[in-house]
């Protein structure tokens, strides 16, 4: 496989019932830069990476983690390999405080070295602007603040693939700036898989724009490319552009 | 000072509390505070699983009983000394955690309740079944010959109260350590969502294991010390009563704090111990007091004292 990839996906394929979320997807993550799925509604973003993170079973295909098939593991042992996830509802752990939320996170490579463990948290909540907040209760904070919160749960665990789902959704304007420019200031430091309704966002962001519809890959490119693409407005648009 | 300060404060201020009140409470109130450490080691081993990782067992009691019997058939029919049936009988009710976690921790919320209710129940009926050694019911009577410990007669007031103690104390102070533990911190974790915590790259799977087995030990070991110091084993631990018992002291002391076991057995065994001076319907002012604790304290004693006042409270 390819070096440049850190990901890739081969046939993946689920099923619910009857229903194909997704059909034969042969995907592949270029390292180091930030790619953005998008897609209507129902297009099976989330069931996509729900299944390279481990969350979803796939029915059938292969998930290839740095050359490694991964498709066997379960998900914490993927994540122990360095992929982070963040939920599309927000899912912090509401009765501890921010610091100890970000301490778990970091902890699981980092809990037998305390004071590392202690700079890593600091630094990561510096980073994301929420160090006044540490001793606040999660469940207190106000939803803007809890989504930066669960991504520094993502950046505190160091990850080499940063999965991504609907991470703007409900942030107010000004929060959806200050998010666009943490995303910019984490590229080439890691490899971004974001999953993004808000084109703003995306335009602002992705280096490579991959678009699913009806649970298949309809175009893949440059946000220049997807930009022009027929299909892909056709699909957002529900306009046949072919008549 | 800090909260890490208090909190050791505290844990070894009701140690200190306990010895000083060895000197200065009547005898009869001696014997119950035997009792009562005796029965908080049981309920902090139920608090680990259920206050920390948020796993509610309905079946502790066979755990209870897999010490006590444990402990008393290896005196009994073994012919062991005191120190090794000690560890046959944690270790017995250690592995009956085991196989029941391998089973019943594929299922979660009611199923699990429901499960280890199942379980515990049929230990129940496995004691009653092999009657012949057990004597069921009527339990037998571990003679004052055969809990000699070291040399040390527990049969004796004072025996008695500092063995209870010393064993109380260990359980307090390691459980209070394990807590602070990063593996500690992962139960809570899993407590608070685990859906999170698995996505963190944590085996919640294989940390409930090791959070029963834990707890299952420390409920046997709490077993091992009632067998030990009252000198009765008896099927009458292993029944649904005694499954509840750990569940309503946890609850009504503060589940997931560490003092919180104690104080709620204490409060339990002197809410029934007071009203029954009163009145023949002491259950009913109980009951009432329990009511009311849970609808003006949900937490708990200490789980409020810890949310209103003392927030750094373990």
């Amino acid at each position: 496989m390819d070096a440049m990839n850190i990901l890739e996906t081969k046939g993946l394929t689920k099923i619910y019932g009857g229903l194909k979320a997704n059909t034969d997807i042969d995907f592949k993550l270029a390292r180091g830069k930030v790619t953005a799925l998008i897609g209507p509604n129902g297009a099976g973003k989330s069931t996509f990476v729900g299944m390279v993170s481990g969350r979803t079973a796939a029915t059938r295909g292969r998930v290839f983690f740095e050359g490694e098939d991964i498709s066997h593991l379960p998900a914490h042992s993927r994540i122990q390999l360095g992929l982070a996830y963040t939920f599309q509802i927000t899912s912090v752990f509401r009765g501890l405080s921010v610091y100890e939320n970000v301490e778990l996170a970091a902890g699981r490579t980092l809990a037998d070295r305390p004071s590392l463990l202690k700079a890593k948290v600091n630094s990561v909540l510096e980073r994301v602007g929420i160090s006044d907040r540490a001793d606040q209760i999660a469940g207190d904070l106000s939803y803007g603040h809890q989504r930066i919160l669960e991504i520094a749960m993502g950046l505190a665990q160091d990850p080499k693939l940063f999965i991504l789902d609907e991470p703007t959704q409900g942030l107010a304007e000004t929060e959806v700036d200050e998010f666009v420019a943490l995303i910019r200031s984490l590229a080439g430091e890691t490899t971004i898989l974001l999953i993004e309704h808000n084109m703003k966002v995306v335009m602002a962001t992705a280096d490579f724009i991959t678009v699913l519809d009806h649970g298949m890959v309809l175009a893949e490119g440059s946000p220049e490319e997807i930009h022009k693409n027929a299909a892909v407005q056709s699909a957002y648009l529900g306009t046949n552009v072919d008549a | 000072m800090t909260s890490f300060n208090k909190s050791n404060l505290l844990h070894f201020g009701v140690l200190a509390g306990l010895v000083i009140l060895f000197f200065i409470l009547p005898t009869y109130h001696v014997g119950v505070l035997s009792r009562v450490m005796v029965m908080a080691i049981y309920a902090m081993g139920f608090n680990l699983l259920f206050g920390y990782t948020g796993l509610l067992s309905l079946g502790h009691a066979m755990f209870f009983a897999a010490g006590m019997y444990g402990f008393g058939l290896a005196i009994k029919f073994g012919g062991f000394p005191v120190p090794a049936a000690f560890v046959v009988g944690v270790l017995s009710a250690a592995l009956l955690a085991l196989v029941v976690g391998l089973l019943a921790l594929r299922t979660a919320g009611v199923a699990f309740m429901i499960v280890t209710l199942m379980f515990a129940q049929t230990a129940y009926l496995v004691v009653l079944y092999f009657g012949k050694y057990t004597r069921g019911d009527e339990g037998f009577i571990l003679q004052q010959a055969e809990r000699s410990l070291f040399g040390l007669d527990v049969t004796t007031e004072t025996g008695r109260y500092f063995t209870a103690f010393t064993l109380f104390a260990v359980c307090f102070i390691a459980l209070a350590k394990l807590v602070q533990t990063p593996f500690g911190k992962r139960l809570v974790a899993i407590r608070e969502n685990e859906e999170r915590a698995r996505m963190l790259g944590y085996d919640a799977g294989r940390y409930k294991l090791y959070a029963l087995v834990i707890s299952g030990a420390v409920s046997g070991l709490a077993g091992v010390s009632y067998a030990l110091l009252f000198g009765y084993v008896g099927a009458t631990f292993s029944t649904v009563q005694y499954s509840i018992f750990p569940l309503l002291w946890v609850l009504l002391g503060g589940a997931g704090t560490t003092i919180g076991p104690f104080i709620g057995v204490l409060f339990m065994f002197y809410l029934i111990d007071i009203s029954s001076g009163y009145t023949n319907a002491y259950m009913l002012i109980a009951g009432v007091v329990l009511v009311l604790l849970t609808v003006f304290a949900p937490k708990g004693i200490a789980g409020t004292l810890k949310a209103r006042v003392f927030p750094w409270m373990p």
